[in-house]
């Protein structure tokens, strides 16, 4: 699967995209941030506040227990702020 | 159906321009409410040196077109243009602009009003300032989402 981060979530993690395999421990986006939070103290950082994390699913927006597949886009960012 | 154009750009809009290309050669439009959004000199009492939007590109363009059908559905309008700037912008910079027409000015007013609540918390940009202190992420704020949801 592919990830994109943006705004202050790029900028903690330190890239705007990634390829990571799915794994069977990663089922839903929860199992996703969970999973990534473990691996390196920069993800748990980021996604910290969950109330702060929104996210896209081949570009439509899902909840934490949206379930994934490998060939998904995730994108992984904080509250819009446009207009 | 409405005519629908949506724009996400680096480069600046001229708000009569629009308008001019929406109604030229029309007269089927009774109303035409137009919302331009500017960045501002201060925020949170900080004077803004810049302001640089991100967006997520393709997601952008989908969002707003969203953004433009769902008011669509709701109000009778005829026509409907947003644009949406990103990248670097000074104060007194345009923004945003949402041009809502319609035969009756009630439609046009309504569907103009729905789709910048929507926008604000709906389209994926995100801003980021400058000041004297440095750099800071724009907080989302709850009145905006409060904004939104009056219309659900």
């Amino acid at each position: 699967m592919q990830l994109i981060y943006f705004a202050r979530i790029r900028e903690i993690i330190g890239v705007s995209e990634e390829e990571r395999p799915l794994n069977e421990q990663i089922k839903t986006i929860g199992d996703l941030l969970d999973f990534l939070s473990l691996q390196d103290e920069k993800y748990s950082c980021a996604f910290q506040d969950l109330n702060a994390i929104r996210i896209a699913v081949n570009q439509n927006y899902v909840s934490f227990d949206h379930k994934i597949t490998d060939q998904d886009e995730i994108a992984i960012f904080p509250p819009m702020t446009g207009g | 159906m409405a005519h629908i154009y949506i724009q996400v750009t680096d480069d600046d809009f001229n708000v009569s321009d629009e308008m001019s290309k929406m109604t030229k050669g029309r007269s089927d439009i009774g109303a035409l409410v137009s919302f331009t959004g500017f960045v501002r000199d201060m925020h949170n009492e900080k004077p803004i040196k810049k302001l640089t939007l991100e967006h997520f590109p393709l997601m952008a363009e989908k969002q707003l077109l969203n953004i433009a059908q769902k008011a669509e559905e709701r109000w009778k309008v005829t026509d409907i243009t947003i644009i949406h700037r990103y990248g670097g912008l000074y104060p007194s910079d345009q923004i945003v602009l949402v041009l809502a027409a319609s035969a009756h000015r009630k439609d046009a007013f309504a569907a103009g009003e729905f789709m910048m609540d929507w926008l604000k918390t709906d389209a994926p940009f995100w801003k980021k300032e400058q000041t004297e202190q440095g750099e800071d992420w724009v907080q989302s704020k709850s009145d905006d989402i409060n904004q939104k949801n009056r219309w659900t």
